[in-house]
């Protein structure tokens, strides 16, 4: 067994999601399913082998994403946001109680 | 189909030139259409009208006033539901952005818009472009135009539905593992993906940043063609953008692929291949060395890792990118009396259960003990892969392959068992992985009428090629064969 349920559990709360008993039951069969296939990958000799951090970086290709240039816009998108926002009291969002006092 | 079946972009502009049809009367009929089509269909979740209709009034006022059309003068696309519009909803084909409207345009759109394109509404999709069928969607599944009953293939499924159906004449997909070629190749229409960076990605809404690109639908190669020559190139917005030159893939697209080296991986026609479709993919190379290219076998090492490789990449961006649907800014919330309840009800209320799953999946790849094991292992094992690419160009010009081992399959077939559904992606993800551009064409059908596609590798940035070779294939009667 790849996963336990506790572990299941565990990336849930990470992950924010509140898995019903069913679905963490489901998820587990699952994960472990996928994570013992992943297992293969172990069978690669990867000495001397740099994880590919960026999609051209390995080409020629490597400089050609060119940045612009850093300057000042004008963005006034805060009240049209705000407007579709779930709960808002502008200019801010309003959340529910963080700590309970 | 309508006596309009046959539009493509040259035959829209020739036909406002003449004053045959008006942009006005090309929408209606689009429209017409999709009302008539759509229940049954569901390719499209949203329709622009609005948008559409000021669009084709400006197409006809400058017919009107006898100005030159630009190049995509009212020709009605289809934008894929993971693109951002001002205005006009942007769901994701998720229940956590039912309510959500973009505040901007994508920049892909934005072009189109900017070349004349009249834009009729936003496409079904897997929820957030995870999925391989178009089941995963929030807004129900998307029906197979060219084959009832079955699945039209995903993410971008209602994209090439809508094609298929002449809903729309050409629409924009995304891909991250497959999800342009492969729904295209289920529905029997080309489309293709460009080179990691060849188009902006400014308004896509991010599933996995590394390998998400944006692309086209169409019903022949060149309207792919002239797609590319409006959305490729620059875009400050996006800093991942490459900045090189962009060739004219129109001018280019009728020169001679005679004496071109055609790669075909060993690794590709293994086990695992629908005869059918091998026989078919077999038939459309034999089609493609009668037409001067020149057959060379190759190997692709490390093929049989590329599923493995992609599902912990993939999923591990996905868990970061998906961290923004919280409840606090837009979309959905529940309503809690903590904070941290309100994030976790408003999760697991919004999204759906494939979802869930890759949230979940890349989540514990990253999560601290199994970062070394499974995230910087795929990276790894993803530069192999990318060098398998690069060492097969060494030696051809383009690689020829099976766009899906499988002919579209039923729907609900597949639903039950997520590892089965993945390992279905295996002829796509590895081009995904490497960046390269990749085009799926339709390559006949199956004994029971199953649309087969064929999908054309090139190296990075050689989306002129392979369009050359799509185009002379499809010429020499590729799509039928």
């Amino acid at each position: 067994m790849k996963i336990s349920r506790e572990e299941v559990l565990r990336v849930a709360e990470l992950a924010h999601l509140e898995l019903s008993e069913a679905e963490a039951e489901t998820y587990r069969g699952q994960l472990d399913s996928i994570l013992e296939y992943v297992d293969k990958l172990n069978e690669v000799d990867l000495s001397g082998v740099e994880p590919m951090a960026q999609v051209l970086f390995s080409s020629d290709d490597a400089n050609q994403t060119a940045l612009r240039e850093d300057v000042e816009r004008p963005c006034n998108a805060g009240t049209k946001l705000l407007n579709q926002a779930p709960e808002a009291r502008k200019p801010y969002f309003r959340v529910p109680k963080v700590i309970d006092r | 189909m309508s006596a309009s079946a046959n539009w493509t972009i040259s035959s829209v502009r020739d036909a406002l030139t003449a004053k045959k049809i008006s942009a006005r009367e090309l929408t209606d009929d689009y429209f017409g259409r999709i009302e008539r089509k759509n229940s049954e269909l569901n390719a499209f979740l949203t329709l622009s009208k609005d948008r559409a209709y000021k669009q084709a009034a400006a197409v006809d006022g400058l017919v009107a006033k006898g100005n030159p059309l630009p190049c995509l003068a009212g020709v009605p696309i289809a934008i894929k539901d993971v693109l951002s519009t001002e205005g006009v909803r942007t769901t994701c084909g998720s229940k956590i952005l039912e309510n959500y409207t973009a505040l901007y345009d994508a920049t892909a759109l934005a072009r189109l818009e900017a070349a004349g394109a009249v834009f009729l509404g936003k496409t079904n999709c897997d929820e957030f472009a995870m999925g391989s069928s178009n089941e995963n969607s929030a807004y129900g599944p998307v029906q197979n135009p060219a084959a009832p009953g079955r699945v039209p293939g995903g993410s971008s499924g209602g994209s090439a539905a809508a094609v298929a159906a002449n809903l729309a004449v050409v629409s924009l997909g995304t891909d991250t593992g497959g999800s342009i070629r492969q729904p295209g190749a289920c529905c029997g229409i080309p489309a293709m993906m460009p080179t990691y960076g060849r188009v902006s990605r400014y308004g896509l809404i991010a599933f996995a940043s590394s390998l998400d690109r944006i692309g086209p639908f169409a019903q022949t190669v060149r309207d792919i063609a002239e797609v590319f020559c409006v959305i490729a190139g620059w875009d400050p917005n996006d800093s991942t953008c490459a900045n090189v030159p962009r060739p004219d893939y129109v001018a280019d697209i009728d020169k001679p692929v005679s004496g071109m080296r055609i790669g075909v991986p060993d690794e590709y026609f293994a086990a695992g291949l629908d005869p059918e479709v091998r026989t078919k993919v077999e038939a459309g190379i034999a089609l493609l060395e009668k037409i001067g290219c020149k057959r060379v076998s190759i190997r692709l090492p490390h093929t049989d890792y590329a599923i493995a490789t992609y599902y912990i990449i993939a999923t591990a961006e996905a868990s970061s990118n998906l961290a923004r649907y919280d409840g606090v800014r837009y979309g959905l919330r529940t309503n809690a009396a903590t904070l941290s309840e309100m994030y976790r009800k408003t999760r697991q209320n919004g999204f759906g259960a494939e979802v869930k799953r890759r949230i979940m999946l890349g989540t514990y790849a990253l999560s601290s003990g199994y970062y070394d094991a499974y995230y910087l292992r795929a990276q790894k094992v993803r530069s192999l892969i990318a060098r398998d690419f690069a060492e097969a160009f060494g030696q051809v010009d383009a690689i020829i392959t099976p766009t899906s081992p499988v002919p579209p399959f039923k729907l609900g077939e597949r639903t039950a068992d997520p590892l089965q559904m993945y390992l279905a992606d295996i002829y796509t993800v590895t081009g995904s992985l490497a960046g390269l551009p990749a085009i799926s064409v339709p390559c006949g059908k199956t004994s029971e009428k199953l649309p087969v596609g064929m999908q054309i590798v090139g190296p990075h940035f050689s989306e002129g090629r392979v369009l050359q070779i799509a185009n002379a294939f499809e010429r020499a009667g590729g799509f039928a064969i």
